[in-house]
C-alpha cells in the first residue's frame, strides 16, 4: 500500500480542503442531529413536542406501565431469539459449505443467497403473506406447529432473510482465514466433525457472534415483513410502535422509540466491535 | 482402479515418465474431489431446503398469484391463469405511482451521491485509526433501527417541530413539509446515505495514489486529476451505492407511511395497499413483480459493470 504517496495528492489544497472537512461534519451532523433531538424530547416535560419544558422520565414509567407494550416486547424476544438461533446455524452452515468447498449447483446458490438481502421489504412481507395463506393448511399437518398466534410465521419468515446476513459476515471472516490450518488438523487424523468444533469454530467464532448480533439487530427492527405476517394480539414491538408512529407524535411514542434505537444501536457496536477487534489486523491486507 | 485421464488433463502427460503409480493420482484426486463436493454439498443442504421452502417457493406464489382470478369475495384463486393484473398495470392510477417512484428514487439517489461522495472520500484518506472511527460513525446509522430513524425526522418537521421553527425564524417562509413529496425524500435520503457511503469508500479506498501522483506530475490540474483517474476508478462504487440506494427506495413502504401524506405514496405503499385494503392478490403480486424486476436488472447492471459482491 502506498499510503505515503497519499496524504500529499489525495488532499485537496486551499479552501477545496476545507470545504470537504466542512462538508464531512455536516453529513455527519445529519446523521446523528435528529437521533439526539428525539432522544432529548423524549425526556421533555410536555405534550407539545416543540417546546422545552423541563426534564421529566414521566414518558418512561408509562412505557413500562404499558400493558400492550409488554406483551410485543415478548413477543419480539421470543421470536428474535428463535430466529436468531436457527440463522446462525443454517447461515454458518452455509458459508462454510461455499467458502471451504467446491460442487455442483453452488454459484446458484450462492447468488439465492444474496437475494434476501437485496429484496424490497415489501416483497419480501408479500411472499410470505401468500405462502402462509396458501401452505396454512399443509403446515397443521405437522404436529406441534400451530401457525394461528403467527410467533411461527414471524420465526420462519425472519430466519428466511436472516440466513443471508449470517452468512456473509460469516464468510467475510472465512475469507480471511487460512484453510492451512483445517488440513493441518485432518492430516494429524482429525475428523471432519473435530477439525470443525476444534480448529474451524473458534476461529471463526468472532464471525459467528457477529453475525448473531446482526441478525438480533434485523430481527428486532423488522416492521414491513412482521406486520403481514403477525396475527393480531401477537405483535412484536416493531409493528406496534409502527402503528403508534403513524398515528402521529406523542411522548410515549418518543420515549419507546428511544428505548428501541437504544438496543438496536447496542447490538450494532457489538457486532461491529467484536468482528472489528478480531477482523482489524486480517483486514488490513 | 486408473481412470483414464481426459485428453485435455495435461499434468498426467508431464508426469508420465515418473512411473506408474503418479497415472494412478488423478482418478484417486478426482475421487476424493467429488467426496468434498458431497460434503460440501452436504452441509449446504439444509439451508438450501430452507429457502426452497421458504424463500423460492414463496417467491413462485406471487408470480402465480400475478396471473391468477379474484373472486368476487376478493379471494385470489389459482385458476383460469391470465393477464389482467398485469393489463391494469397501465391504469393511470398505478401509472401516477409508479412515475413518483421513479423520479423520487432517482432525485434520492442522485442526492445521496452527491452528499456521499466527497464524505467516502474525505473518509478514505484519512489515517487508518481515524478512518475506522469514522466508518463506524457511518455503520451506525446504516444498521440502527430505520423505522425510529425516519419517524425522528416527523419530529422534527412536526407543526411546531425545530425545524419548521428554525424555517419560520429566518424568514425561509413556510418551513411545513411534512406530509409532502420532499419530507418523503428527505427521510428516503436520510434512511439510505449510509448504504451510497460504504461501497464509495470501498471503491475509493482501493485506489492507487501513485497514479493520481503520476497525473499530477503531468501536468494534470487537482480537478483534471480527480475527474480522469479518481472517478474512473471509483466508478464500481458509484454504480454498487446507486444500486444500494434506488433500489430500497422504488419499493419503500415505511418512509412515505410516515413522513408522506396520502398523495405521497410509492410503490411499496400500493403493494400494501392492495394486499391489505383493497384485497386485490393478483394486481398486488403484479406491481411485486415489477418491484423484482427492477431489482434483478439493477443488479445485472452492477454484475455487468464489474461488480464482485455487494
Amino acid at each position: 500500500m502506498s499510503k505515503g504517496v497519499a496524504k500529499s495528492t489525495a488532499e485537496p489544497m486551499g479552501a477545496s480542503r476545507w470545504l470537504l472537512r466542512g462538508h464531512s461534519a455536516a453529513v455527519f451532523a445529519f446523521f446523528y442531529a435528529p437521533i439526539i433531538v428525539l432522544c432529548v424530547f423524549s425526556f421533555n416535560d410536555s405534550n407539545a413536542v416543540g417546546n422545552w419544558n423541563g426534564f421529566t422520565l414521566d414518558w418512561y414509567g408509562d412505557l413500562f406501565s404499558n400493558k400492550n407494550i409488554k406483551s410485543s416486547i415478548w413477543v419480539s424476544v421470543k421470536v428474535c431469539v428463535f430466529s436468531t438461533l436457527i440463522a446462525v446455524v443454517l447461515g454458518t452452515a452455509a458459508a462454510l459449505a461455499l467458502e471451504r468447498f467446491r460442487w455442483w449447483g453452488q454459484k446458484a446458490f450462492d447468488a439465492v443467497l444474496y437475494l434476501p438481502i437485496i429484496i424490497p421489504d415489501v416483497t419480501m412481507a408479500v411472499m410470505m403473506l401468500v405462502f402462509f395463506s396458501e401452505t396454512a393448511s399443509w403446515f397443521n399437518w405437522i404436529p406441534g406447529l400451530n401457525l394461528q398466534d403467527g410467533l411461527e410465521k414471524l420465526v420462519f419468515s425472519h430466519v428466511a432473510f436472516n440466513i443471508s446476513f449470517v452468512s456473509v459476515v460469516v464468510r467475510a471472516r472465512l475469507a480471511n482465514l487460512d484453510a492451512s490450518m483445517e488440513e493441518a488438523a485432518s492430516d494429524l487424523y482429525a475428523s471432519r466433525w473435530q477439525t470443525f468444533r476444534r480448529v474451524t469454530l473458534p476461529q471463526i467464532m468472532p464471525g459467528v457472534i457477529g453475525g448473531a448480533l446482526m441478525a438480533v439487530t434485523i430481527s428486532l427492527d423488522d416492521v414491513v415483513v412482521s406486520s403481514f405476517v403477525s396475527a393480531v394480539g401477537g405483535t412484536p414491538l416493531s409493528v406496534y410502535v409502527f402503528g403508534m408512529l403513524r398515528k402521529g407524535v406523542t411522548p410515549l411514542v418518543n420515549s419507546v422509540s428511544v428505548v428501541m434505537l437504544a438496543a438496536s444501536m447496542a447490538f450494532v457496536v457489538a457486532s461491529l466491535l467484536i468482528s472489528r477487534a478480531s477482523g482489524s489486523e486480517s483486514e488490513e491486507r | 482402479m486408473p481412470v483414464e485421464a481426459p485428453p485435455g488433463d495435461a499434468p498426467v502427460g508431464e508426469m508420465e515418465s515418473e512411473g506408474a503409480s503418479e497415472v494412478v493420482t488423478p482418478g484417486l484426486e478426482r475421487q476424493a474431489e467429488r467426496a468434498k463436493a458431497r460434503q460440501g454439498f452436504l452441509l449446504g443442504l439444509p439451508t438450501i431446503i430452507y429457502l426452497f421452502i421458504f424463500f423460492i417457493i414463496p417467491l413462485g406464489f406471487v408470480v402465480a398469484y400475478s396471473f391468477a382470478t379474484r373472486t368476487r369475495s376478493g379471494r385470489t384463486e389459482l385458476r383460469d391463469f391470465n393477464l389482467d393484473a398485469y393489463a391494469r398495470l397501465g391504469d393511470d392510477i398505478i401509472m401516477t405511482v409508479a412515475w413518483r417512484s421513479l423520479w423520487m428514487s432517482v432525485v434520492t439517489t442522485i442526492i445521496c451521491l452527491i452528499l456521499a461522495y466527497p464524505l467516502a472520500y474525505f473518509i478514505s484518506t484519512r489515517t487508518p485509526a481515524v478512518r475506522n472511527m469514522m466508518l463506524v460513525g457511518v455503520m451506525i446509522p446504516f444498521w440502527s433501527n430505520f423505522l425510529i430513524r425516519t419517524y425522528a425526522w416527523r419530529v422534527l418537521l412536526d407543526s411546531d417541530g425545530l425545524v419548521t421553527q428554525a424555517f419560520e425564524a429566518i424568514g425561509l417562509g413556510d418551513g411545513r413539509i411534512l406530509f409532502t413529496s420532499n419530507a418523503v425524500i428527505l427521510g428516503l435520503v436520510y434512511g439510505y446515505l449510509p448504504f451510497m457511503v460504504l461501497p464509495l469508500y470501498a471503491a475509493i479506498e482501493r485506489i492507487d495514489w501513485s497514479l493520481v501522483e503520476g497525473a499530477r506530475d503531468l501536468y494534470a490540474s487537482g480537478w483534471a486529476a480527480f475527474r480522469r483517474v479518481v472517478w474512473p476508478l471509483s466508478r464500481p462504487g458509484v454504480i454498487a451505492g446507486s444500486m444500494l440506494v434506488f433500489v430500497p427506495s422504488f419499493g419503500a413502504y415505511v418512509t412515505p407511511a410516515i413522513l408522506g401524506g396520502n398523495k405521497e405514496g410509492l410503490l411499496g405503499s400500493y403493494i400494501v395497499l392492495q394486499f391489505l385494503s383493497a384485497r386485490n392478490g393478483p394486481v398486488g403480486s403484479a406491481v411485486s413483480v415489477v418491484v423484482l424486476a427492477v431489482m434483478l436488472i439493477s443488479t445485472l447492471i452492477y454484475f455487468r459493470s464489474g461488480g464482485k459482491n455487494l
